[in-house]
């Protein structure tokens, strides 16, 4: 692998994650901490939605992350021919 | 023996034989097995497995007592403790398996180039780990002393024994294996009771639902319902509440997060997984299931307040017969009572139980007859009655003729386990939820515990000090470090700096001041070197533990705290933080740090340089030993 791949592939791997961490703040430091009053004031069932998204929201979405990075890298991986075996 | 007894001892006596048995039938023969459990475990088994280390006392018994009576302010444990699972899969976990070594001061000592940033790492992680324990401690002697009826403290010796048995005889194979078991059990332990209570509250069997639900009794939703009963007795509003202040609350998620993501115990597990792809799932598994717990917690804080709230507030507030009569309190307050968990003070001797906010009254009583008892401080201490009477007055509380909080006691940590006997569920419910305490409890202190050792025998022993030590006597090293661990913290957690949830937060707060800045810079700044890593994790502990020790004593030992009022650094001084959350102000620390030295120092050599590409890339990751000695595929 020539060193301009492996740049490449480091600098696509962390426009990923820059991207996927841009979310990660945003629903948990965002939602659920800094805009949590303006938010409680929508209503997502009997949820408050700054409140929701603290207590629920926030949760589903770093699963999602983490998955979806995952799929991210693998298909990388495979574009750069990087990937194990 | 009562029906509940019968069902407490059979459940909690099988789940421990089925762990005892997997124990032993998976022991450890090498030190491979031991530390990482020969690397083959499936990505899923691994994930199940880490939800069971990682969910520990406090996020089984402590957490939903924490947010029952945190309201919103809990939210920083939720987020906290799964938000760092994003920062694990994608920033460390795949670049550590690829590493592929034992331990992470393993990792630090090589990327650092230097013996001695694998001896700081030691240092930190024992810090984080032991203060972990001791948090795991009191978790387990709140669930033993309310099984076996016994106090606290007897509890707690009969937990350090069972700990110590079955820490030792596993290693990481039998703990992983062990675990899953645990897993099973603590997450049906956790998700049946809070069903049966949402199907009660609000008809919705799934928790997460029930929550956003409709309240039967009062057709207003839940929280609604929540906020009304709890604000009519002086509380603070449910969903709104916040902890210290939102800056606060921001400062103890992101510790609690980047702590995630800094402690050994927990990364070490990437390292069981066969292959780099495995270790990004393995993450997103184990916050799965992880998940389910953590998303059901909020349910059960919130019902559990509510339940508690009504079953002493029978009637409206301020009608005489609106309180409960003491004598015609329900059996789990009395079972409660006599672990000292929970206690009453009838300060208008009305016979009546009035809990409500009362600004502080009937805490000051009680400190007062604590002075009188010790004949010391009575002149602050009447002082302090005397102001909490006058606000007290002017309430409307005063009104009806109550004089304090009669509550004078009501432990967060007892929230989960009392809260299926709050409910009135069956006594086979209230017995897997102790059962399912004790799973958790146990899992996460012999996942700590193999970290403390291996940390000891390896990274110590084997790695610096007696390079010719041979496998045999590594092993025993790490069992003999073991239960030096055990004692340690089984003594500390006597007298525990706070509620298990508060004291695992500390830790958390030492490995994210400590572990994590130097693992991120190791793979994503080539540039950075030994000197700038050493000095980064000396003054993000040190900024960190000095916090800590300053507001909960040195060491934690009682009436050591706040030695120098005379500095005016009383509680909470820096910027309103509490000294749980302060783990974030010593990452940055770390960070400024060991970018700054870094920067002034010689740039790492060329092959560490390398060595750096070479972990970015995932392909020619080899097994986390270089050796497999028994291996066994899951």
């Amino acid at each position: 692998m020539t060193p301009d791949k492996r740049a490449d592939y480091w600098r696509a791997n962390l426009r990923y994650l820059t991207v996927l961490l841009i979310v990660w703040f945003v629903v948990s430091y965002g939602f659920g901490i800094l805009l949590v009053e303006p938010l409680n004031a929508i209503h997502l069932g009997g949820y408050p939605l700054g409140f929701w998204f603290a207590q629920q929201g926030s949760i589903y979405i770093f699963v999602a992350l983490i998955f979806i990075y995952a799929a991210l890298m693998n298909r990388l991986d495979h574009q750069f021919d990087v990937g194990e075996e | 023996m009562t029906e509940l007894e019968i069902w407490s001892y059979s459940i909690v006596g099988l789940t421990f034989a089925i762990y005892i048995g997997i124990a032993i039938w998976s022991r450890a023969a090498s030190t491979s097995e031991f530390y990482v459990a020969g690397g083959g475990v499936h990505p899923v088994a691994n994930g199940m497995a880490t939800a069971a280390d990682w969910m520990s006392a406090a996020s089984f018994i402590s957490m939903a007592g924490m947010i029952a009576f945190g309201g919103y302010g809990g939210s920083v444990f939720l987020m906290g403790w799964t938000g760092g699972y994003v920062l694990l899969a994608l920033l460390l976990a795949p670049y550590l398996r690829k590493f592929g070594k034992f331990t992470v001061p393993e990792f630090i000592g090589d990327r650092y180039y230097a013996n001695g940033a694998r001896v700081v790492a030691v240092i930190c992680l024992i810090l984080a780990s032991v203060t972990y324990v001791i948090g795991q401690m009191t978790g387990i002697g709140v669930a033993f002393s309310r099984f076996l009826g016994v106090s606290y403290e007897i509890g707690i010796f009969v937990g350090m024994g069972i700990v110590a048995i079955y820490a030792i005889l596993g290693g990481m194979k039998g703990i992983t294996y062990t675990q899953i078991a645990q897993y099973v059990v603590l997450i049906f332990a956790y998700t049946i009771p809070a069903i049966f209570i949402s199907l009660n509250l609000t008809g919705n069997p799934i928790p997460q639902l029930g929550l956003g639900g409709t309240h039967v009794g009062s057709g207003m939703s839940l929280l609604d319902r929540l906020d009304q009963v709890v604000t009519d007795l002086g509380f603070k509003q449910y969903t709104t509440q916040v902890m210290g202040s939102t800056l606060n609350m921001f400062v103890y998620t992101l510790s609690l997060m980047i702590g995630t993501a800094g402690l050994p115990h927990v990364i070490i597990r990437f390292f069981t997984v066969p292959r780099v792809r495995d270790a990004r799932y393995s993450a997103g598994w184990a916050l799965v299931f992880i998940a389910i717990l953590y998303t059901t917690a909020p349910a059960v804080g919130a019902m559990a307040r509510l339940n508690l709230m009504d079953t002493i507030q029978i009637g409206p507030v301020g009608e005489e017969t609106g309180n409960l009569v003491y004598d015609e309190r329900p059996d789990w307050f009395k079972r409660w009572e006599t672990t000292g968990l929970l206690k009453f003070q009838d300060w208008n001797q009305d016979g009546r139980i009035q809990y409500y906010s009362d600004g502080g009254l009937g805490e000051a009583r009680m400190k007062l007859a604590d002075a009188k008892a010790k004949n010391a401080g009575v002149e602050t201490a009447e002082q302090a009655v005397a102001k909490a009477e006058t606000a007290h007055s002017a309430t409307k509380f005063a009104k009806f003729g109550w004089q304090g909080n009669e509550m004078v006691t009501v432990n967060n940590d007892i929230m989960v386990l009392a809260n299926p006997e709050i409910a009135g569920l069956p006594n086979w419910v209230i017995a897997l939820v102790v059962a399912g305490g004790l799973a958790a409890a146990l899992s996460t202190a012999a996942g700590l515990l193999l970290a403390i050792s291996s940390a000891i025998s390896h990274d110590l022993l084997k790695g610096v000090f007696m390079p010719q030590i041979t496998e045999k006597n590594e092993l025993l090293a790490g069992r003999l470090s073991m239960i030096g661990a055990i004692l340690l913290a089984g003594y500390l957690g006597l007298n525990p700096p706070g509620f298990a949830a508060g004291t695992v937060a500390i830790a958390f707060g030492l490995a994210a001041s400590s572990i994590f800045p130097v693992l991120m810079l190791g793979i994503f700044a080539k540039r950075m070197n030994k000197q700038g890593a050493i000095a980064g994790m000396i003054a993000g502990i040190t900024v960190t533990l000095l916090y800590v020790f300053q507001h909960k004593g040195i060491l934690f030992i009682k009436g050591t705290e706040f030695l120098m009022p005379e500095l005016g650094m009383g509680t909470n001084w820096f910027f309103g933080i509490t000294p749980e959350a302060f783990g974030a102000v010593g990452a940055l620390a770390n960070f400024l740090v060991a970018g700054l030295v870094s920067a002034l120092t010689a740039p790492p050599p060329e092959h560490i340089q390398h060595l750096v590409e070479d972990v970015r890339i995932p392909r020619g990751a080899g097994a986390a030993v270089g050796h497999y000695i028994g291996l066994s595929r899951a």
